[in-house]
């Protein structure tokens, strides 16, 4: 088991490693969501109460195209001189390669998200840290977690699948927006009812429906990850 | 691949010949457990059914892709691999095979800035980092220049003196035959010939050109 964990854990390392030198996956994320919220944000002309209404999907729709994004760079560098086949020489399960490469894609989105939470809270006039308590402030940050966590779950083994394929820039997203209609439904619609006035009331469905869709993807995928790698 | 049977001792060298499309890299990919078998079996060390991680933990592949990361260094590369293994001792173990490499000088380098022989020799460090016992060889050949394909078959000759079974695929016959025990050929998935490479090399060298000529041997060996 050590082994194990310690083959996920040179996955996660090297792709952090090569993210630092190269700032591709992150950087296209960032830019594509922020074009997102702009055309949004010129495009509605939202007042106070309707921007609490839409502004939730509209942040939603900024991470999950973001993803997409992402998610397709992540196979890139495996595909670039086939070193894919060098994972899959490593004597291990290879389920092991899918956690590495799902806690890679978890990490890069986040921070992609981390730096354009500000930016959405600029363009839609939404201060959460004043208007939400801390309380629902947390209970939003675990909204984007677990909701991140649930599209990367499935989108990293859809990557996988595509990355073997000469249309993955397209295949991806058509594969995997049908797939993760759950995970945006589910993390627009807690994070409206967290912008609420009463935060507590009723999110708490939507959390559970969220988590419950990460639990099974990632099971999902730690069984038939070794196949979608042979095929 | 069709009926084929292939048997390769520690401290052996197959070469493997055969037209583009033969089966050859193929034959290698299943050694290496990265393709399931339909039929068959592979069996490695005493013949016991082993599961595909410890196969994997035997078995160095050289392939045409060099599997390394291009903005990764050296000396990263060599890591993560030796990591991806559950190597110990990883810093000596990088360094080491640097050295053997010839590349120390470079270990800071990122891949993309290396030469394509430097990058082979990287390649086959990488291959070689946990000491496998099989090592699978798909044109390691190609794109070196003669100084450092005569450097491959020392290195070559250096692992079967340590008892490394090894099985290579190569177009280019005189230095196939220099470097291997035994020689088979691939036609169509189908082995077709199969001996030493000092017995007989005329008629070897028959069956070699009317193979990769394209007119064919058939099942006549």
């Amino acid at each position: 088991m050590r082994k194990y964990w310690s083959a996920v854990a040179a996955i996660v390392q090297k792709d952090i490693r090569s993210e630092l030198r190269t700032k591709e996956m992150v950087a296209s994320m960032f830019v594509f969501a922020v074009l997102v919220l702009v055309i949004f944000n010129f495009t509605l002309s939202l007042d106070g109460e309707t921007t609490l209404t839409l502004a939730p999907g509209i942040l939603w729709v900024a991470f999950v195209f973001a993803g997409s994004l992402g998610l397709n760079r992540s196979f890139a560098s495996e595909r670039e001189n086939r070193s894919i086949l060098g994972l899959m020489l490593a004597p291990v399960d290879r389920s092991a390669l899918y956690f590495g490469k799902l806690i890679s894609n978890v990490l890069f989105m986040l921070v992609a998200e981390v730096f354009l939470l500000p930016l959405f809270m600029v363009f839609f006039n939404l201060n959460l840290l004043a208007e939400l308590e801390p309380g629902a402030f947390a209970l939003f940050l675990l909204v984007v977690a677990v909701g991140t966590l649930g599209y990367a779950a499935v989108g990293t083994t859809l990557a996988a699948i595509a990355a073997n394929t000469t249309m993955r820039e397209v295949l991806l997203p058509v594969l995997l927006f049908p797939v993760a209609v759950p995970v945006v439904i589910g993390a627009a619609e807690s994070t409206r009812l967290i912008f609420q006035p009463n935060p507590f009331f009723g999110p708490g469905s939507w959390i559970r429906l969220l988590a419950a869709f990460a639990v099974v993807f990632v099971v999902v995928s730690w069984l038939t990850f070794e196949y979608v790698l042979e095929e | 691949m069709v009926d084929l049977n292939l048997r390769v001792a520690s401290g052996e060298v197959l070469a493997l010949f055969g037209r583009n499309g033969a089966g050859k890299t193929t034959f290698l990919h299943l050694a290496a457990t990265l393709m399931r078998p339909t039929e068959g079996r592979l069996l490695y060390g005493d013949g016991k059914e082993s599961s595909p991680e410890e196969i994997r933990r035997k078995i160095g592949l050289v392939s045409h892709a060099s599997f390394l990361y291009p903005d990764l260094t050296v000396r990263e590369n060599l890591a993560f691999y030796a990591r991806l293994y559950g190597l110990t001792n990883v810093t000596a173990i990088v360094e080491e095979a640097a050295e053997r490499a010839d590349l120390s000088a470079r270990a800071d380098s990122p891949v993309r800035s290396l030469s394509r022989g430097m990058q082979q020799r990287l390649t086959i460090a990488r291959a070689v980092l946990h000491r496998p016992s099989l090592l699978l060889l798909d044109e390691p050949y190609t794109g070196l220049d003669p100084v450092s394909a005569d450097r491959l078959s020392a290195l070559l000759s250096q692992f079967r003196e340590q008892g490394t079974a090894a099985i290579l695929t190569t177009h280019d016959l005189e230095r196939g035959l220099a470097a291997a025990d035994r020689v088979a050929i691939l036609e169509s998935g189908r082995l077709v010939h199969e001996g030493t490479s000092q017995q007989d090399p005329k008629t070897f060298r028959k069956l070699f050109s009317d193979v990769t000529t394209g007119r064919g041997i058939g099942h006549q060996a």
